[in-house]
């Protein structure tokens, strides 16, 4: 072992205790918490899971924030793709100050659109709906995924299309069957990012919506001020929200390296 | 890079295509929903009064004049930049270092990849909660290891600086990853005969990060410092959770003092003012930081 691959090993320790004490928390009793401090969970409890997964309140906040991010997902990267094809292949009017401007959202603090998205959303009738919380997401998903496609759909030669359309092929069936499958990295390092932003916003997510399809960090936030000092309830609660990230990141786990450097993202 | 970044020499191999708007279309009318009719909101508000009941007055520009000369502004706006200047210093730097030392090959580059982003995508109210829960004084690891084993005296709620050294650890905790991934990226693109030539050369360590590596990173780098650059300049949720802008105002950002503002008080007129300066700000540094570091690209 060289010297120097001690410096990643002691970046993922920092990284992972934080994440430890969560999960050691979520095993703990209340009374084991606030009794005093203990490196392991002295009395093993699986309560705290118990909780969640038999309230109603709880375990839906986890069914709604995984179905709005979906949604969002979906959306922004189906509507992403023909747009970073045109802005991949052709020239047109304003082509360029179009794309700044798209940027320019993602840029936006969400904390300057909390209430206009409130007051937009409640007068077209989509408040507290799952839609409404994943059109929202679109302000700042699809910038980032037309952004991640056109590195990608630039980085596939010309020739490919041309070849295609010499062959006969029409341009919907040429994009679905010949250039998808010459970017699905660039689709899954998009879409990963989507669903990265998507799960882990909570300040516009919490705004527009009430109760149908309040978010588990909603939840969360509710059960921490007003259930009084449940920690191991709250952690076990975050510990789970962890859970759909991991899976999603193992899935990319070859594109995110790769894809980085193929895309220039 | 984007269409609009693209040296000169690139657009020749576009086709002009008007028809091409057809593709954009659907992005056109998404985003300038979510965009266009908030802003349009915004910008209402801010030449306004409201006194509630959907009653307004016209104020002009009095808003933007009262912020731009308010001491409250002023303070969140510098705690704002202090807090931005160091997340980059430090997260920037320490990435490249990690990226720079990280396997290129193996079962491990995958394992690190994993851990590494796992951070990035756990839910920011809960990575403000799991700080808490971390720093706590007796009953926290973080809190207990300062103040019973090492003998520090650490409380995030009554020490200001307590509170900045918690939010900045948490801050490099939960980002850094991303600036590793970008680097890394940019690191194993570059083909094994530049490291086999730079050998026969007898180049330093210091030369073939200089004039090898640091060149195929400066593109991923433009993108990392842009994009923390951005976040970290709008942070709400995890120092809401952590801290609540406190103790006193030591660490009320410009997006806690907005909320405050716009939901708390609602004050509306206000609020909306310095929605207004608030992206400008944020705009006018991020093209700053893209025309500096994109300069040279031309040539």
């Amino acid at each position: 072992m060289k010297k120097r691959s001690l410096i990643p090993i002691l970046y993922i320790l920092f990284l992972m205790l934080p994440i430890y004490w969560l999960i050691a928390m979520s095993f703990k009793t209340t009374n084991e918490i606030l009794g005093g401090f203990s490196l392991f969970p002295q009395t093993f409890t699986l309560d705290n899971y118990r909780t969640i997964f038999t309230t109603p309140d709880w375990y839906w906040g986890y069914i709604n924030s995984i179905l709005y991010v979906s949604i969002n997902t979906v959306i922004s990267v189906s509507v992403a793709l023909p747009a970073a094809y045109a802005f991949s292949r052709y020239r047109f009017l304003g082509d360029k100050q179009l794309f700044f401007w798209l940027l320019t959202n993602r840029m936006a603090p969400a904390a300057v659109f909390a209430l206009p998205f409130f007051q937009l959303y409640s007068s077209v009738g989509l408040f507290d709906t799952h839609i409404a919380v994943a059109l929202a997401h679109c302000l700042f998903n699809i910038p980032l995924a037309v952004w991640i496609l056109e590195g990608f759909m630039s980085g596939v030669p010309k020739e490919l299309d041309e070849t295609a359309y010499v062959d006969g092929y029409s341009f919907p069936r040429f994009f679905v069957t010949i250039f998808l499958p010459a970017i699905k990295a660039g689709v899954g390092v998009a879409a990963f990012f989507c669903f990265m932003f998507s799960w882990v916003e909570l300040l516009l997510a919490k705004t527009l919506t009430a109760v149908e399809a309040k978010p588990i960090a909603a939840t969360m936030t509710k059960t921490a001020s007003s259930a009084g000092y449940e920690l191991g309830l709250l952690a076990a609660a975050g510990t789970l929200t962890i859970i759909p990230g991991a899976i999603v990141i193992y899935f990319v786990r070859n594109y995110i390296a790769k894809g980085f450097a193929l895309g220039r993202v | 890079m984007g269409a609009g970044t693209h040296p000169a020499g690139d657009n020749t191999m576009k086709t002009q295509n008007q028809r091409a708007w057809f593709f954009v279309l659907p992005v056109l009318l998404l985003v300038a929903f979510n965009a266009l009719i908030p802003m349009m909101t915004v910008v209402n508000y801010s030449v306004q009064e409201t006194f509630g009941n959907n009653v307004f007055f016209w104020e002009g520009l009095r808003w933007f004049e009262q912020l731009l000369n308010s001491d409250r502004f002023h303070a969140a706006l510098g705690r704002q930049f202090l807090f931005t200047g160091i997340i980059l210093a430090i997260e920037i730097p320490l990435g490249i270092i990690i990226a720079l030392a990280m396997p290129r090959q193996g079962i491990w580059v995958p394992v690190c990849l994993v851990l590494m982003a796992l951070p990035m995508l756990i839910p920011w109210n809960v990575v403000g909660a799991m700080w808490n829960i971390f720093t706590l004084p007796d009953i926290g690891l973080l809190g207990y290891l300062m103040n019973h084993t090492l003998g520090i005296n650490y409380d995030m709620t009554q020490d200001p600086v307590a509170a900045w050294v918690t939010i900045v650890t948490m801050d490099v905790w939960h980002w850094t990853s991303l600036v590793v991934l970008l680097c890394y990226a940019g690191l194993v693109s570059i083909p094994d005969a530049y490291y086999q030539a730079a050998k026969i050369d007898g180049a330093s360590n210091w030369s073939v990060f200089r004039y090898i590596q640091l060149p195929k990173m400066k593109q991923v780098l433009t993108i990392a410092i842009l994009l923390r650059f951005m976040d970290s300049f709008n942070i709400y949720t995890e120092p809401f959770v952590l801290t609540g802008g406190g103790p006193g105002n030591s660490t009320t950002f410009l997006s806690i003092d907005l909320v405050k503002i716009a939901l708390g008080q609602f004050d509306l007129g206000p609020a909306a003012a310095m929605s207004l300066i608030y992206f400008a700000i944020t705009l006018l540094v991020s093209w700053l930081f893209y025309t500096l570091m994109t300069k040279d690209d031309g040539k």
